[in-house]
């Protein structure tokens, strides 16, 4: 293992222990399945409709995560800054991209293991009927990177301030465009007066083209392509945030 | 070991540091003093590299902070000002961490945690929460962080800052013994500290440097430094003054007199202050047989040059 992978792995083995040492990682994991199991059951109707597959449970996760996901990460960055643990942080022989990684992939880390919890609708499926395991594999890939690239996001507003209400709200809000990004009401709105490639490029941000293809069995890579350039995007502009903050 | 050149700070139009420049050779104790908001915990931020210089240069340990970090960030241990820990871990927990990402595993993160741990008087709250500690612990928590890879360079924010006067004592003890062997750069507002601790101490005001020496040295700018204070009795204070103004010594006599004694301050021809004067006088005072209750060499009083020299920030108008 060299330096740098060391130094992430520390990094992220401290914040992950940072979930299990409050009540946070429970009290998200059990809300987190309670929800679940209402949106998949009572919303989606899984035993109405009668098909042997995981769709009444992938497609809330877009709306789950919205919240859900932003909680589990404003205190990232915002709680190093209110507490001042940042500048020791920083003042530390690694470089402000470990602790970036380390932090992001500790939250993301404790998101699987929490989705990882929802197998008991996997096994519920299994027994009922003979689904697609091919489509509930590309689901479960397709919800990890949804919930890493909300997770990006909430990094990113949680490096913005020192307080986690703020950070949770700003992330909601991005979060909220980039499901909304590509609806007909919203690009209504631009198409009135912008150009052509900017209604298109606003719309290609949606999140929700690229999630619904993962459930249908697919992995398209312009799909990854698109979850890694928001999880790659957001990281770097946290990695600029940063450096602000030192520079002011 | 730590070497700092034109050192500059700007936060928008104002200026937080100007053009600071010293050095810190291993073995030296360097005091960092100033009024509140003088900059010295920004200086100091910048030579841990918490924050990029405006202008200048830090180089610790013969790399420079800004271009080549990480081995510099190495050499270094830091108590930022707050002394801030990551509160959801216990003191152990932190010291672990802190140790791991110095680069030491297995038994030597176990001996290290052991050794700052006992430095810093932490055993009897190892496995307690930080944010259940105390202040003074938390503190002492931050300064075994600060200790653990047991650094070249030490750099500490007011290390004595909320501590109790006998854990003062302790955390200046150490900070002497382990001033032998590193470079140490240390901020305080309490002056006795300087006395006690540094081999060297700069004084800071609005970002400049205005002392740099030892704390004699400094002392030495105090306007009664190296005078000599005499308290005789019965006798007529023109003698007094007239035979303490022949001394070759001797460049002024200024007499205070009090009811029944005389008070005299003799201030000396050159300022270097060693017991000469003092000795002529008493050589003096035996000759002519005169009975003195106190004789005294006045060192200086760090506080009056502190103030003299940053006063124009601190006092109130007076016009």
């Amino acid at each position: 293992m060299n330096d740098s992978m060391r130094n992430i792995w520390t990094i992220a083995k401290r914040e992950l222990s940072g979930y299990f040492n409050s009540p946070v990682a429970y009290v998200f994991i059990v809300i987190y399945l309670l929800l679940n199991g209402f949106f998949t059951f009572m919303l989606g109707g899984f035993f109405e409709r009668g098909e042997a597959n995981l769709n009444s449970f992938f497609t809330w996760h877009p709306w789950l995560y919205l919240f859900l996901v932003p909680a589990a990460g404003m205190r990232l960055w915002a709680e190093e800054r209110r507490v001042g643990t940042l500048e020791l942080l920083l003042t530390m022989p690694i470089s402000a991209w470990q602790a970036i990684i380390g932090k992001f992939l500790a939250s993301w880390v404790f998101l699987a293991l929490s989705l990882a919890l929802t197998f008991p609708v996997f096994v519920t499926v299994g027994y009922l009927g003979s689904p697609d395991y091919g489509a509930i594999i590309t689901g479960y890939f397709g919800s990890l990177l949804l919930a890493g690239a909300y997770l990006a996001v909430t990094v990113m507003t949680s490096a913005m301030t020192r307080n986690q209400v703020i950070s949770f709200i700003l992330s909601i809000v991005i979060c909220f465009f980039l499901i909304l990004a590509g609806w007909e009401p919203v690009t209504g709105l631009l198409v009135r007066w912008a150009p052509e490639w900017l209604v298109s490029t606003v719309a290609s941000l949606s999140v929700m083209p690229h999630f619904t293809s993962f459930s249908k069995g697919l992995i398209d890579l312009r799909a990854v392509g698109f979850f890694s350039s928001v999880i790659a995007f957001c990281l770097f502009s946290t990695s600029v945030i940063l450096r602000g903050l030192r520079g002011a | 070991m730590i070497n700092v050149e034109n050192l500059c700070k700007e936060f928008g139009p104002k200026r937080a540091v100007n053009n600071v420049s010293f050095t810190v050779q291993r073995g030296e104790i360097l005091g960092f003093l100033g009024p509140n908001g003088a900059g010295k915990s920004t200086t100091m931020r910048m030579i841990t590299g918490f924050i990029p210089p405006t202008s200048g240069r830090v180089t610790v340990g013969g790399h420079d902070i800004s271009e080549d970090p990480i081995p510099a960030k190495k050499l270094i241990g830091y108590l930022p000002e707050s002394a801030p820990c990551y509160s959801d871990m216990t003191v152990h927990g932190f010291l672990s961490f802190t140790a791991e990402i110095r680069g030491l595993h297995g038994t030597k993160r176990t001996e290290a945690i052991s050794r700052a741990v006992g430095l810093c008087f932490l055993e009897n709250v190892l496995h307690q929460s930080v944010d259940t500690l105390s202040k003074g612990y938390r503190h002492r928590t931050c300064l075994a962080q600060a200790l653990i890879h047991d650094p070249e360079v030490l750099v500490l924010d007011e290390p004595t800052d909320g501590l109790d006067p006998n854990q003062k004592h302790e955390i200046r003890l150490l900070l002497k013994r382990l001033g032998q062997t590193k470079a140490i750069i240390f901020s305080t507002h309490i002056l006795e500290e300087v006395d006690a601790v540094c081999s060297r101490a700069i004084i800071i005001d609005r970002g400049q440097v205005v002392a740099n020496g030892t704390p004699a040295e400094l002392r030495a700018r105090h306007e009664l430094a190296g005078s000599v204070s005499l308290r005789v009795l019965g006798v007529a204070s023109d003698l007094v003054r007239g035979k303490l103004n022949s001394l070759p010594g001797a460049s002024k006599v200024r007499v205070e007199t009090d009811s029944n004694a005389i008070f005299v301050r003799v201030f000396p021809r050159d300022r270097t202050i060693n017991g000469d004067l003092a000795r002529s006088i008493a050589d003096l005072t035996t000759r002519e047989g005169w009975k003195f209750e106190e004789l005294r060499t006045e060192e200086g009083r760090l506080d009056e040059v502190f103030r003299s020299i940053t006063l124009p920030d601190t006092a109130p108008k007076t016009n």
